[in-house]
């Protein structure tokens, strides 16, 4: 065997396949993206140019979707990882059963998404969920009705995305923290080194080489959490608001068949993470060179 | 602050937070325990009284359950035989050889994460809708291949990233030309790694709800995320099924999880790292 076409031979079936159940449809998508196909026209479609690109741009509710979606993204990944850092730092320490703890942490992770999604619907039952159980029962507060409104809502998937993501940066910066040698902040310490001051100059610069891209890949998980959203507010409650792009893209797609529209959002929406990961990681990257 | 105390406050955090991570799974738990006549409990107990196998019973032998997981069990399996063993292969190209295109295949592995589901749900749905494979396994295991091939694929180049090279040449040095070596030196120690993205692929498939929501409507066909979903339309009066459910279906996930996720997260970050 020639050794040159030994890696094409190797690649060859898992392209093939790719080819198939990726690219081709990757590329069908951009072809509906550029039509007017919906449930009426789906078999006399016609091309459209780039109406549907200017029917996302020009509806405003497009810039509250997206509004929603950034607040979704940020709210969800600073609580990821400040919670995840912090008690990857406890986990760190020399303590007792840390094992232990760490196995309990993780659960949230290990718990498949959709089940994780519609217990949290259950938590947060206006009657019988435990979070108003406890409002009502302990603190003597009024019962929440959280489907009700945008914001109880929103909160509702927040609290739960927290849950869930938590543990993946925590995971993630325990093993970065463990390659750190203990002898720079014994260091730090002989030179009365504040915990501020070595968290912000000793622990944090070494973490970042893997948070980066932990942290990229988180952003594009929350970015794109459709399971989350749809299971938790049971496809949009209250009356369709609570809605992020991609749970809105669905919907359009399979609930209002809405073919062209779609698939031009969905077109958006990977060309805005694509942009933002390649910023993300460009920037991790020359600040890693920077620091050397 | 004197270590003492501070010892205390860093248990104190790990309780606190360990609760909390533990509660919901603790919750759905107890709720599955409950006897049919307090489903509605306003009570906060985590183990009911009267604590009762009632609704696995019902579950088990009044639903479709077994069936849900049955089918389940077929489509993820065959994803994962799919995935893991065209990834074995692609794998290995990517982490030992240099090659034209090896760039652009690796970049466009990566590319693929950031397509929002629908991205390829609705081409995929309305290319199987014209194929007539809506309603069908071979449809929605076309369409988890579509995330579980490049997820495989980038696992196992991980995996053998961390295999030494020079196990290759002294293969070579032995007269072991390359289909073999691959097959008889690298390809063994890949074992573990191959397993574990086996498990993940395995796993991910027999997880996913909002794909096989659009593909799969016929009832004996339904995953077991659709079937417990289905419980939730009747919350009041199904919560202790759906409950059942999700601690059986959860069980298997998280063994899996907990054992393998060392492998998984490494895979994650410093596979990214290397690129």
């Amino acid at each position: 065997m020639h050794g040159r076409r030994v890696p094409y031979l190797l690649i060859a079936p898992a392209a093939i396949v790719l080819l198939l159940v990726v690219l081709y449809p990757f590329g069908y998508n951009v072809v509906i993206s550029f039509s007017n196909m919906s449930m009426r026209h789906f078999r006399d479609w016609s091309f459209i140019g780039l109406g549907q690109y200017g029917k996302v741009f020009s509806d405003p509710g497009f810039y509250g979707l997206l509004w929603k979606t950034v607040l979704w993204t940020l709210v969800n990944l600073v609580a990821h990882v400040s919670l995840g850092i912090a008690l990857a730092m406890v986990l760190n320490q020399d303590l007792k059963g840390r094992w232990l703890f760490r196995t309990l942490l993780i659960l949230p992770w290990a718990v498949p998404q959709y089940i994780t999604a519609l217990t949290w619907r259950g938590l947060f039952h206006p009657e019988f969920g435990d979070i108003n159980l406890v409002l009502t029962q302990w603190f003597h507060l009024p019962a929440i009705n959280w489907w009700k409104t945008l914001t109880g809502s929103f909160t509702a998937c927040a609290v739960t995305n927290i849950w869930l993501g938590v543990p993946f940066i925590m995971i993630v910066a325990l093993g970065g923290l463990q390659s750190i040698p203990r002898q720079l902040w014994e260091a730090a310490d002989v030179d009365g080194a504040s915990r501020v001051r070595k968290f912000f100059h000793i622990t944090l610069p070494l973490l970042k080489p893997v948070l980066v891209p932990a942290v990229v890949l988180g952003t594009i998980w929350t970015f794109n959490n459709l399971n989350v959203i749809w299971l938790v507010t049971n496809g949009g409650e209250p009356a369709d608001q609570m809605h992020i792009l991609v749970s809105f893209v669905y919907r359009s797609a399979f609930f209002l068949y809405r073919y062209g529209y779609a698939a031009a959002l969905s077109m958006v929406i990977f060309l805005i993470l694509l942009a933002l990961g390649v910023v993300l990681l460009r920037q991790g990257r020359a600040s890693e060179s920077g620091a050397v | 602050m004197s270590k003492r105390a501070e010892k205390t406050l860093l248990y104190g955090i790990l309780l606190v937070a360990s609760f909390i991570a533990i509660y919901p799974v603790l919750r759905v738990f107890g709720v599955s325990l409950r006897p049919g006549d307090r489903l509605l409990s306003t009570s906060l107990r985590i183990i009911p009284e009267g604590a009762t196998l009632y609704s696995y019973r019902v579950l088990l032998l009044e639903q479709p359950f077994l069936r849900w997981m049955l089918n389940s069990t077929i489509v993820a399996a065959a994803v994962t035989v799919v995935g893991a063993s065209l990834a074995s292969a692609a794998g290995y190209a990517f982490s030992r050889y240099r090659f034209k295109g090896r760039h652009a295949g690796l970049g466009g592995l990566l590319i693929t994460q950031m397509f929002p589901v629908t991205m390829l749900l609705l081409p995929l749905y309305i290319m199987l809708s014209k194929l007539g494979l809506v309603n069908t396994f071979l449809g929605l295991i076309i369409a988890y291949t579509a995330t579980a091939l490049p997820f495989c694929v980038w696992q196992m180049k991980g995996f053998y990233d961390t295999i030494p090279t020079s196990l290759e040449e002294a293969a070579a040095l032995d007269g072991c030309t390359g289909p073999a070596t691959f097959l008889r030196v690298i390809l063994p120690l890949a074992l573990p790694g191959l397993a574990v993205t086996s498990l993940f692929a395995f796993i991910t498939a027999w997880s996913e709800y909002l794909v096989a929501a659009q593909i799969i409507h016929d009832q004996s066909l339904l995953t077991l995320p659709l079937g417990l979903k289905s419980f939730q339309s009747n919350m009041t009066t199904e919560w202790g099924l759906y409950a059942a459910g999700a601690v059986i279906v959860s069980v298997p996930a998280v063994a899996v999880f907990l054992l393998a996720s060392r492998w998984l997260v490494s895979g994650l970050t410093l596979g990214s790292v290397k690129g």
